[in-house]
């Protein structure tokens, strides 16, 4: 299981984000000055251990894939420092961002867009590490051995344009592509959110062969909440760029404490006909990013809300009643300690 | 075809619903044969993947097809033929006895009139009141629809409106002549959850009001699970199972309907294998013969590619497309 590029060895984070923040600015009017600000991502942090699987839930505008494509420096952070095996990223001290990508690689929800439709999957695949020094040969040869990791006999695919295949199999080649560097760390946003259900638990089944195999952490990002709760070894929820409760996946589903993420559970269909949802837990929609409520986001929707919840914006901390807790069970929510836990 | 027959006669009767897309080189088999009758204040959920052909049976239901579409079978709409209309009957039918909504509200609004002005034209059009008079209706239509500050949102333009307030005007103007059948077409596919639950209660809640039947179409196992009386499963073009909800959810009986719960993920099985249904789905041009499931079913044998798999009826009205069923004895079914 030793990987040689493990630096700081098992109990150091493969990945540590610290205050990460983008705000987008809204132009408009005549002379096209800046008129109002999307805060997309505000104040993210979190840690991700080796060979977890952590999950991202929120619901659209709540800023996790801006937050995954900033990890990735598809687009420049405002503020916040990435930290990847103990080098930050992008400092003098630290690695390059071309260092930190060769190992952190992305998978996204549009398997048809993100393939050139002018390139057969081999080359696509065999792209990236062609660019990084290996031969037009040794990179075929590359990508038919990852085409056979996914699941696709090459002799059979690895001619073949993107158009030619099903949803479920340029996902694989997606994946195989994703594989190429052979990243430590791979960034799953949406990934199996557009693929039939008999597609989708093929492809969580080959997501999980594959970080046993090659030793793989995931950073999970998905509204599907029943997903999330089977992949994910630790769950983040976010609410309109911020997180609002993170903790272990047990943690988080058996005992939600933030209002937000008690609403967001009870909102998920059963699949229970006598047990059908009889009330809604939440009334309207999330509110645009867009000059968002002060203090607390929720804080316009929230059934608990109190005076403070509109002048302090909550921080992430544990709940007084933690005891039964594993200790990382962290909530932004100035009401939360108050409330008790209904789930015994 | 047997189906169920319910004690008071079907708003919507269906028989042998077969949609064929021909041209120059191509013939697609998009709807196979589809059998079902809907009574008042019912929901019957078309539950399939993408490409089962549920989108375009109630296309064909609305008229809705493109030319080179081949329509054969019969569909019965309070007595009145629908395949047999002249267009402009059609379109007097539409948005009249029965209305569709879509999973796209932009797409079924028009962007350049206000959500009133939408919703009264249709009332007019129909039942030729006053402007006024419609525009009044339209009013009590969105707060029936439990849209905030209704009179200010009548005003609005479609692109002023948040997703789910969108869906719900859409919904408002697809009541507003009341029809007797509703047809939603993954309504809530691209909603928020904390939004999609909302809609599924909302439709509830209108149909036990208004006594309106729906056939509600997704391929989501959840929104079925929350809104249907009976599920009909569609695969290749075809209802493969039809039962009510209960008996689906507990105890699915042909395999695809089997590989398909089994499949739906939950966090009940974290740390487990999941069960897969092998292969993918058909190529609707070229079908293979019997049962279009069986190239990936386990339990495939060669009765099942030989000829086409009669149907197993058993007495609560559910049905099975597969050899393997056997009618579920009466002791069982009460049970």
């Amino acid at each position: 299981m030793s990987d040689p590029r493990d630096r700081g060895g098992p109990a150091q984070p493969l990945l540590l984000v610290e205050g990460l923040r983008k705000h987008f600015p809204v132009r408009g009017g005549l002379l096209h000055r800046q008129v109002a600000t999307v805060q997309a991502v505000d104040e993210v942090s979190f840690s991700l251990g080796k060979g977890e699987t952590l999950g991202i839930v929120g619901e659209s505008g709540c800023g996790k894939s801006t937050t995954a494509r900033l990890l990735m420096r598809l687009i420049e952070p405002d503020a916040g420092e990435v930290v990847f095996d103990g080098d930050a990223v992008g400092d003098r001290h630290g690695i390059t961002v071309n260092a930190m990508r060769r190992q952190m690689q992305m998978v996204f929800q549009d398997s048809y867009s993100s393939l050139n439709p002018r390139m057969t999957i081999a080359e696509s695949i065999a792209y990236a590490p062609r660019m990084h020094g290996l031969s037009t040969k040794e990179g075929l040869a590359r990508a038919d051995d990852l085409l056979a990791q996914v699941g696709l006999t090459p002799r059979q695919y690895a001619r073949r344009y993107p158009h030619e295949l099903s949803g479920g199999q340029r996902q694989r080649v997606n994946i195989a592509r994703a594989l190429a560097l052979e990243p430590r760390l791979v960034i799953l946003d949406e990934a199996v959110s557009a693929l039939d259900k008999s597609i989708e638990a093929q492809v969580l089944n080959l997501l999980s062969e594959l970080k046993e195999r090659f030793n793989l952490t995931y950073l999970f990002i998905s509204h599907d909440l029943n997903v999330v709760e089977y992949v994910s070894d630790r769950v983040l929820v976010m609410y309109l760029g911020r997180v609002v409760e993170t903790g272990s996946v047990d943690s988080i589903y058996a005992r939600p404490r933030h209002p937000y993420t008690r609403a967001l559970f009870a909102s998920k269909p059963t699949l229970d006909p006598d047990r059908r949802t009889a009330e809604m837990p939440l009334t309207g929609d999330p509110p645009n990013p867009i000059d968002p409520p002060s203090g607390c986001r929720f804080r316009t929707r929230c059934a608990f809300a109190q005076p403070i919840c509109t002048g302090l914006s909550p921080t992430l901390s544990a709940p007084l009643d933690s005891a039964d807790s594993d200790g990382a069970h962290l909530v932004a929510c100035h009401i939360a300690e108050a409330q008790q836990v209904r789930h015994a | 075809m047997p189906d169920l027959m319910p004690a008071e006669p079907p708003v919507l009767r269906v028989d042998d619903l077969t949609v064929r897309f021909r041209r120059r080189n191509m013939d697609v088999a998009a709807v196979n044969g589809v059998s079902f009758a809907l009574a008042r204040g019912e929901t019957l959920t078309i539950l399939g993947e993408s490409g089962s052909g549920k989108s375009v049976s109630l296309k064909a239901l609305m008229g809705l097809l493109p030319d080179y579409a081949t329509i054969a079978g019969s569909v019965l709409l309070d007595d009145r033929s629908v395949l047999d209309l002249s267009p402009a009957e059609l379109a007097k039918l539409r948005g009249g006895a029965i209305a569709m909504i879509f999973q796209e509200p932009m797409a079924a609004l028009d962007p350049v009139y206000t959500i009133g002005e939408q919703i009264a034209e249709t009332i007019i059009q129909h039942e030729g009141t006053s402007h006024a008079k419609a525009m009044h209706r339209a009013l009590d239509l969105l707060d029936h629809v439990k849209i905030p500050s209704a009179s200010r949102r009548l005003k609005n333009f479609p692109h002023e409106l948040s997703g789910g307030m969108r869906q719900r005007a859409m919904i408002a103007l697809a009541l507003a002549c009341s029809p007797s059948v509703l047809l939603a077409d993954e309504p809530t596919t691209a909603l928020d959850v904390t939004v999609q639950i909302q809609i599924l209660l909302l439709l509830r809640q209108l149909q036990q009001e208004l006594g309106m039947a729906i056939v509600f179409v997704t391929h989501d196992v959840g929104a079925a699970a929350e809104i249907s009386d009976r599920i009909a499963v569609m695969y290749a073009g075809r209802f493969v199972e039809t039962a009510t909800v209960r008996e689906i959810m507990r105890s699915p009986r042909h395999p695809y309907t089997q590989g398909l719960l089994a499949s739906t993920v939950h966090g009940g099985l974290r740390g487990r294998v999941l069960e897969t249904i092998p292969g993918a789905p058909p190529n609707l041009a070229h079908l293979p013969p019997g049962c279009a499931f069986a190239p990936r079913c386990r339990h495939a044998g060669d009765l099942c590619t030989r000829s086409d798999v009669p149907v197993t009826a058993s007495p609560t009205g559910a049905m099975v497309r597969c050899v393997r069923a056997v009618p579920v004895p009466i002791s069982e079914v009460s049970a």
